[in-house]
């Protein structure tokens, strides 16, 4: 049994009297590739909201290399190793893509370093670096305006990477796009995973989670109903019932 | 990035040596008097344009620091009659703590709820001064200017040289922040804060940091007023002229670095002496609004923004005939 890296516990998040999580127990071991599908609604990306701290549980822990993450602020947690994309990209848009790597390396991975000292072209050759492993090598200086929907999740990805997580949250990084679209997209995510990335993937394309996951994690109404292998998952009768329309 | 550096403190030190010739020479207090009023503005445009242009947080409530600026000197200047560098120091340390505790509670509010919230609190900081008898309250107070210091020869000539010196203070600490760490997290702010604040980003931290800047630069700009007027009183010294132009300025000038508010300072203030003196002081108004309707639809990224779309096709048309010869050689 590898290591625990993420433990969510009893979590609990109302938004009003509408109870979007309900005592949601979650666990993810280092290096693990996690699958969490749900129906519209089921409360998917509010538990990655609760886990990147952008939202604040009412109950419950997360739980994070042994740290309770509760109270603090999501670049804290970024700094801590968690690092997600948004399911709508959200590029810096006035920044080319290299400047918009160059906020998370400056931040969090050179924290205090490049300040002063740190000469600029470290940041600037790291960030290449990243861009030109996303499959963006060509697109690196040009307006993020000008990149197609693809090439923006891809940088989304790349920018969550620049912060060098432990833990990457995709949130439906394939939604809308093509097939071919999707397998680049998807492979970039093996290969993250293979160099010993946790990755959490949320994602509606059903056969994406099959290729990807070792394991599912099924929410239906701010529940954890189903959890078990790609495989399993897709025969358990609470999940066909609740999201896979049968 | 040297040589920027190195060419900024040459044009600070040609500033420096006009002004120095300005106040040998010329003898009509009334150019100094105006000019105070031009540097006056390059301070709070500039102010703005840290919290407004670099992190997008649009304050409509400059008045308020501006004049509480104003009122914190003379409060030093009544009460211990302290000279007025002092006074600035302190009513700059006043305003700075005040868009901390302004900041703590307003910059939750994201987007038009943040610039409502400016407005009421200038407001309510109005009503407080109208209504405190120590400061003149509504009827406002008259002060008699002490003799200048050793080397001016009047108190406006003094009063302008601070000034100045303020500018340049203000415009160095903007130029400072643009390219520093802090800069380049309030563009992420700017751009996305979500994002921002997902990257590690401490979005909070650096807001605050924007605001006490940005507010202790707007009271420096307002500390010398009882004394530059010899008189203060609250609904001149709190008018929203101050906040209007404090966001004209650098919308019209470019907000996307330092040199944007001290082009619109320096043009629209010029602009607004010339018509005082011309035409009429309430044509000044018109001519703020007309410029800014006119900048916002013809050029929403201010006469900086026009000069970079003006010099863009220069490029292309080497790169078309790089293109030519390279297709020729083919």
């Amino acid at each position: 049994m590898t290591e625990m890296l993420l433990k969510v516990e009893g979590l609990v998040k109302r938004f009003g009297g509408f109870t979007a999580l309900d005592d949601v127990n979650l666990t993810v071991r280092q290096g693990e590739r996690l699958g969490l599908i749900g129906p519209n609604g089921s409360g998917k990306t509010t538990l990655i909201n609760c886990i990147s701290g952008a939202l604040k549980n009412d109950g419950g822990t997360v739980v994070f290399k042994g740290e309770n993450l509760n109270g603090l602020a999501p670049h804290q947690r970024t700094r801590r190793g968690i690092a997600r994309s948004f399911q709508i990209p959200r590029p810096f848009h006035s920044m080319t893509p290299i400047e918009n790597l160059a906020v998370p390396l400056e931040y969090v991975t050179h924290r205090g370093r490049g300040r002063s000292g740190q000469p600029k072209a470290d940041i600037r050759g790291e960030a290449e670096a990243i861009l030109r492993d996303m499959g963006l090598g060509d697109k690196m200086t040009i307006a993020c305006s000008q990149l197609s929907q693809v090439e923006l999740r891809k940088l989304e990805l790349a920018r969550a990477m620049a912060a060098k997580p432990s833990l990457l949250i995709s949130d439906e990084a394939m939604a809308g796009l093509s097939n071919t679209e999707c397998d680049e997209v998807l492979e970039i995510l093996f290969r993250l995973g293979s160099s010993g990335i946790t990755i959490i993937m949320i994602e509606h394309i059903m056969h994406a989670i099959m290729r990807f996951s070792e394991r599912v994690v099924c929410l239906d109404a701010g529940k954890l109903i189903a959890e078990g292998m790609p495989t399993e998952i897709v025969k358990n009768p609470n999940v066909q019932k609740a999201y896979l329309g049968a | 990035m040297h040589q920027g550096h190195k060419h900024f403190l040459i044009g600070c030190a040609i500033v420096l040596a006009l002004a120095f010739a300005l106040m040998a020479t010329v003898t009509n207090e009334y150019v100094f008097f105006a000019t105070y009023v031009v540097l006056q503005f390059v301070v709070l445009a500039t102010a703005w344009n840290i919290l407004g242009g670099y992190a997008g947080y649009v304050n409509f409530g400059s008045s308020a620091f501006f004049a509480l600026g104003g009122y914190a000197a003379l409060v030093i200047f009544k009460w211990l009659a302290l000279p007025l560098g002092v006074q600035i120091v302190v009513a700059a340390c006043f305003t700075g703590l005040l868009g901390l505790g302004i900041g703590l509670i307003s910059l939750r509010l994201r987007g038009i709820f943040f610039s409502i919230a400016t407005v009421a609190i200038a407001i309510i900081f109005e009503t407080v001064i109208t209504n405190w008898d120590f400061v003149g309250g509504a009827k406002g107070l008259q002060v008699l200017r002490p003799e200048p210091m050793v080397p001016f020869t009047s108190y406006t000539k003094m009063l302008f040289f601070v000034m100045l010196l303020m500018a340049l203070g203000a415009v160095a600490i903007a130029r400072y922040i643009e390219n520093s760490w802090i800069g380049r997290g309030l563009r992420a702010i700017r751009d996305n804060e979500e994002a921002a604040e997902c990257v590690g980003v401490p979005t909070l931290k650096l807001k605050l940091i924007a605001t006490v800047i940005s507010g202790a630069l707007m009271g420096a700009a307002g500390a010398p007023l009882p004394m530059y007027l010899s008189f203060i009183e609250p609904v001149s010294a709190f008018s929203m002229n101050y906040s209007v132009s404090a966001l004209a300025m650098p919308i019209i000038g470019g907000t996307s670095s330092w040199l944007g508010p001290v082009i619109g300072a320096v043009l629209l203030g010029t602009v607004q002496q010339v018509v005082t003196v011309t035409i009429s002081s309430e044509l000044n108004v018109l001519i703020v609004g007309v410029l800014l309707v006119f900048f916002v639809v013809v050029a929403p990224e201010g006469i900086l923004g026009l000069v970079r779309k003006l010099r863009a096709p220069k490029v292309q048309p080497t790169g078309q005939t790089r293109g030519q010869t390279s297709a020729q050689t083919k």
